[in-house]
């Protein structure tokens, strides 16, 4: 057990430092951060300062060294625009993306599970196929667009729900069900394949032929043999929220992480983009790390 | 009775996807409107509508006057061409990953996998944005982009599949006759491999063009006038409460379109081999 913890903690460090990497590039892509951070109109002069000011003329090692020591105490260097460290700005906006992923994930589990449960239970029946057709449509439905659609139904057509901000459980409704539909549709499939299989192994057959009732077989011998496929789809879904918000949040004008690094893209606010893309990438493997963990309780033998 | 709606399903994708090709290739046949082309005494017509020369226009105008049937008849051809070439080269990227990862094992295997999860850790739509962003939006940058970052899915399913293939009797056969390893992989491995792969580039092709659309939508895709889904959906979207039609149709087209592919993948996967878990 401490072997495979040690292990897969030396592996999501790795993954880490990858992404630190990766994010460090981000800047130098088109060879020049200095004409990247600079406004248009800079001198040659200002741009060659700047330029000192900031060690680009630095070998890449050392300049990403230091970029890894910074981002190691959360240092991205200040926001060009807002003139603050550039991931306080990110942290500060992190509540309201991890409630509305939150939200998006409660949607998905409590919907997901039971008509995925339902839909193996009562195969080939109409609620089978009802419940297949509305997950194949919400794999299918391009996000973006069902938050407009639902905008233009609930709030510009009803007048039921507000269409932007951040509030009480009104504001949450619209983005969490645009954000948590796919997910849905996802862990139904899930589900109800991994339900079927479960339903026609041996044991189950023998539960039945014992004479155990029908509700006990499927959510004590089914449903935990099934929840393992379930319970690491739903880590890397969760995941996934975190950093599929981007679009969502910007229909919404909902004010976490996703909107936030759209307009520093916009405003060239680079320090930001790389905050939150390191920020949003460690903490999806932080919780595939704690959804490994959780797993090897439902399921001993992972613990090799 | 599940088999023969998968096969129907199935069937019906493949219209869908038949159908959007013929759309794309042919789009000036298709439409008497120009998706470019402003009319700003026709805007914001209702669908339905029939303008002075008698021709009607059956999803309305948008807010330039133009035809929005024309558009995303001429949509299409954006989002097929990013989808076809990120496919191609997200997947032969994946393949070649998965192939060797596979059958080397060992230390490249576990450095491909590290590769893989690194890749997977990334917020994909946000790196995807941040890239476009420094590089700017334009239409070879978008297909780079999405192409270089979507090769794990290809790679993951290449290698258990080659994991499997390399004990079976005639690879191993073919090693003891003193084959090498290029020959083997590319002979043997290969062929076998295919089918997964083919499943997976379907269903990946449904994913491209949901992301190309994002990005257009996002004002990060192929840049206006030229029509693509995404943008007239981003268009419409100042226009929601005065006229629906132009957000509405758009999205309609990339639900069917992705709708079809994923029936047709998912027909494929069926068909092909049923076990595979994409």
């Amino acid at each position: 057990m401490k072997r495979f913890l040690a292990r897969r903690l030396a592996q999501a460090l790795v993954v880490v430092l990858g992404v630190s990497v990766v994010a460090f590039f981000i800047l130098h892509l088109t060879g020049d951060p200095a004409l990247l951070l600079l406004p248009p109109d800079a001198t040659a002069e200002e741009i060659r300062n700047f330029r000192d000011a900031m060690g680009f003329n630095d070998p890449f090692v050392v300049q990403y060294w230091r970029f890894l020591r910074g981002a190691a105490t959360g240092n991205f260097g200040e926001s060009l625009r807002h003139g603050a460290p550039a991931m306080r700005l990110v942290v500060e906006r992190l509540p309201a993306t991890l409630e509305l992923a939150g939200a998006a994930m409660a949607i998905a589990l409590c919907v997901a599970l039971p008509a995925g449960i339902v839909s193996a239970v009562r195969r080939n029946t109409p609620v089978d196929y009802v419940s297949t057709v509305v997950a194949l449509l919400g794999q299918s439905m391009p996000t973006f667009w069902l938050g407009i659609m639902l905008i233009l139904i609930f709030s510009v057509r009803l007048n039921l729900l507000p269409s932007s901000g951040r509030g009480g459980l009104p504001h949450l409704i619209l983005p969490a069900v645009t954000l948590g539909l796919f997910t849905t549709a996802r862990m139904m499939r899930l589900t109800r394949s991994g339900m079927l299989e479960v339903l026609g192994q041996d044991y189950i057959r023998t539960a039945r032929a014992k004479g155990v009732n029908e509700s006990p077989v499927i959510w004590k011998h089914a449903l935990r043999n099934a929840a393992v496929p379930i319970v690491t789809i739903a880590g890397i879904e969760l995941g996934a929220l975190l950093g599929g918000s981007v679009i969502t949040e910007t229909i919404f004008a909902w004010p976490g992480v996703g909107r936030l690094s759209v307009q520093a893209i916009y405003n060239r606010d680079y320090p930001v983009v790389q905050a939150a893309v390191f920020l949003l990438s460690t903490t999806f493997v932080v919780v595939n790390l704690l959804v490994d963990v959780a797993y090897t309780y439902l399921d001993p033998r992972i613990r090799t | 009775m599940t088999r023969l709606i998968r096969r129907r399903t199935a069937l019906f994708g493949l219209v869908v996807v038949v159908g959007v090709v013929a759309a794309a290739v042919f789009a000036p046949m298709l439409s008497r409107f120009d998706p470019i082309e402003q009319n700003i005494s026709q805007r914001l017509e209702p669908p339905g509508w029939t303008d002075g020369s008698g021709l009607v226009h059956l999803l309305g105008t948008d807010q330039l006057g133009r035809d929005i049937l024309a558009r995303i008849i001429h949509g299409s051809r954006i989002a097929l061409l990013v989808g076809f070439a990120a496919v191609a080269i997200s997947g032969l990227i994946g393949l070649a990953v998965g192939l060797v990862s596979g059958y080397v094992g060992g230390r490249v295997d576990d450095l491909c996998m590290r590769l893989a999860d690194i890749q997977l850790a990334f917020p994909f739509i946000l790196l995807a944005i941040a890239v476009i962003g420094v590089l700017g939006p334009s239409l070879g940058n978008i297909i780079v982009v999405i192409g270089v970052s979507s090769w794990v899915v290809y790679a993951r399913v290449v290698r258990s599949e080659v994991l499997s293939i390399r004990e079976r009797e005639f690879v191993q056969a073919a090693i003891a006759l003193g084959g090498d390893d290029s020959r083997v992989l590319v002979r043997h491995v290969l062929p076998n491999a295919f089918a997964p792969w083919l499943v997976v580039a379907t269903l990946d092709m449904a994913r491209v063009i949901v992301i190309e659309s994002a990005l257009s939508f996002l004002g990060l895709g192929v840049q206006p006038p030229t029509p693509t889904w995404g943008g007239m959906l981003a268009d419409g979207r100042v226009y929601l409460s005065t006229a629906w039609w132009l957000a509405t149709f758009p999205g309609v087209a990339i639900l069917i379109t992705v709708l079809g592919i994923n029936l047709l993948g998912d027909g494929l996967r069926d068909a092909l081999d049923p076990r595979l878990q994409v």
